[in-house]
């Protein structure tokens, strides 16, 4: 594909960060935080490299997009708005009876969704399965997966990373948004994780660490995880929680709150949205 | 000399049955050899998957693995898909992903490896998700038959298999088996005894025992638990106007409870349900763990008197 200029892909995570706000804010429920920290390494993603096509969403040999932090859907749905798979009127049906947008992705609901997501420690193994199925056919489509950094707390996720790497599934991809913080608190107060990147050395991956936050090293690191051939790589993205909207950086209380009237409307104006 | 034979060996046959079809792959979690995928694996090493011990692993590979058009066949203890029972839940019959899960070695029946390898709960729960077929057949003619119709079944299942041998009861009969179908092992008048996995022999030596009484009773192979065959149940209400229910589980949330569930909202008649009656087992040979936990064939009998009885 076509990769968009480093300030387009920029832009179009301030215009996702909009959405974000907005859906949340509209639900008066939902997940901002982790949406916020995720947004440019999705944009990242979608405008720098995945294969795939909105007017033919489940086009067989297309890449997969694993979002296994599936509360963080606020963040997938304004993506997948500006990518053309769903439009911006979906986005209002963001967790209302009957919507495209349920209130954590799902491949049933939302064309352009991998994975029926919402349960922690599940999409690196769904992952794994779609990795093996590609490399069954002789094909070449990767499969990229998503996790949290709390996320990495569920037992299972050292189970696909053992695997993976036993399977030697080059064709396999993962991106740690390490935002520091879980439900609860951050993440030091309710699990020490100590050194993650040794974590997936230790278990054989290819490993990379970025700002998670910076486009330029963003594509650099995508377009260095095709480097990758004999094994499952992993880029641990550093990112702040609530990244763009002063008030929820590094905010344990956005994580799962919306913004109510006064704070959308703060939020919109440090987007650089006229109100 | 009655031909004996266990259903996981069904269950290995079949797969190499359909091993044809290039959709067709198999999960393992280092039981190959128990659960007997691996016929499967020598034959096709590289449309087996081993997931080393991890569970729930396994049964998400599978998921993604269904959703990119393959056909996965993933095995272990029946116990042990019970620790990814919640990837179960979430990943595979949420989404309708057709994996199809065969949990060997369950059932008291298993034996000698005590409690913790028994599973008595495994049919009850996976009959309460949405979209699952549940099975637990009684012969290896019947598992291998079944097991070669889930490549044309588009939602996930759960077969339960059985480590030890039990009497062939089908031979012949395999254009009858089909998923979702109970079979009439044997017709009878005064009660119906509707049966699943090991104790459908059992069920059949207390019919031959009751006949000796002057009580004729049908014998029913419920090999699908989920989705039950209503009308065939509806058929032997009628006729019989009692039934029995025998199974190696709980009595909680199995064959029993589903038999009960229907006929009660339905056509109510006198049930008496053998199972497993809320205990876990232990240590025993097969036929010493039906008779500790009530469930071999004289207490089938009993049971059938019972509801016998009990119409008005």
């Amino acid at each position: 594909m076509q990769s968009m200029a480093i300030e387009e892909l920029e832009d179009m995570a301030r215009r996702c960060r909009v959405e974000i706000c907005r859906m949340t804010h509209r639900a008066k429920a939902g997940h901002p935080g982790g949406s916020l920290s995720e947004i440019d390494i999705l944009c990242g993603l979608y405008g720098s490299r995945l294969r795939v096509d909105a007017s033919n969403p489940k086009w067989a040999d297309r890449d997969r997009f694993i979002l296994s932090k599936g509360h963080a859907s606020p963040g997938m749905y304004a993506l997948l708005a500006e990518m053309g798979f769903i439009s911006h009127e979906d986005l209002e049906s963001y967790r209302v009876l009957g919507g495209v947008c349920q209130g954590h992705v799902d491949m049933k609901w939302t064309p352009g969704v991998d994975f029926s997501a919402g349960s922690l420690g599940m999409g690196l193994s769904y992952g794994m399965g779609c990795a093996l199925a590609a490399r069954m056919d002789g094909s070449s489509r990767t499969t990229y997966v998503m996790i949290g950094d709390g996320e990495i707390q569920e037992g299972a996720i050292w189970e696909a990373a053992m695997a993976a790497r036993h399977h030697e599934l080059g064709n396999l991809k993962v991106f740690l948004d390490r935002n520091n913080i879980q439900n609860d608190d951050f993440c030091e107060v309710q699990m020490r994780m100590f050194d993650i990147p040794a974590k997936w050395h230790g278990f054989g991956w290819a490993v990379k660490e970025i700002d998670g936050h910076n486009m330029h090293e963003i594509v650099e690191a995508i377009a260095w995880l095709d480097t990758i051939t004999d094994r499952p790589a992993i880029i641990i993205a550093n990112t702040v929680k609530g990244k763009g909207v002063s008030f929820m950086e590094n905010n344990p209380a956005f994580h799962g709150a919306p913004p109510n009237d006064e704070q959308l409307q703060l939020a919109m104006t440090e987007l650089g949205v006229s109100v | 000399m009655t031909e004996m034979g266990a259903t996981r060996d069904g269950y290995g046959d079949a797969l190499l049955d359909i091993a044809a079809d290039n959709r067709v792959v198999v999960l393992e979690a280092d039981l190959g050899k128990s659960t007997k995928s691996l016929h499967f694996r020598k034959a096709y090493p590289e449309r087996t998957v081993s997931c080393g011990i991890g569970e729930q692993n396994m049964m998400l590979i599978g998921a993604g693995l269904a959703s990119s058009g393959y056909i996965p066949f993933a095995s272990t203890f029946a116990i042990f898909t019970e620790r990814g029972f919640e990837q179960v839940r979430n990943g595979i019959a949420r989404p309708n992903l057709a994996v199809h899960i065969c949990g060997s070695h369950g059932g008291t029946h298993t034996g000698t490896d005590g409690s913790s390898a028994q599973s008595i709960e495994d049919l009850a729960i996976y009959r309460t998700l949405p979209n699952m077929v549940v099975m637990h057949p009684c012969d290896t003619v019947s598992t291998r038959e079944l097991t070669k119709q889930l490549v044309e079944l588009n939602s996930p299942s759960y077969t339960r298999t059985a480590r030890n041998k039990t009497p062939v009861v089908h031979s012949g009969r395999e254009d009858e088996i089909k998923i979702g179908k109970g079979i009439v092992l044997k017709d009878g008048s005064d009660v119906a005894i509707i049966a699943c996995g090991v104790l459908v022999h059992e069920a059949m030596k207390a019919a031959e025992d009751l006949a000796s009484q002057g009580v004729s009773a049908a014998v029913i192979d419920m090999h699908t638990l989920k989705p039950l065959d209503n009308d065939l149940i509806d058929r032997y209400v009628a006729k019989c106007g009692s039934i029995v229910t025998a199974e190696d589980h709980s009595i909680i949330g199995g064959l029993g409870s589903a038999v009960a569930e229907y006929t009660s909202s339905n056509n109510p008649v006198p049930i008496e349900r053998i199972g497993v009656k809320d205990r876990f087992g232990e240590s025993g040979e097969a036929q010493q763990m039906l008779d500790l936990l009530h469930l071999s064939s004289p207490h089938i009998s009993e049971a059938a008197k019972r509801a016998v009885a009990r119409k008005a």
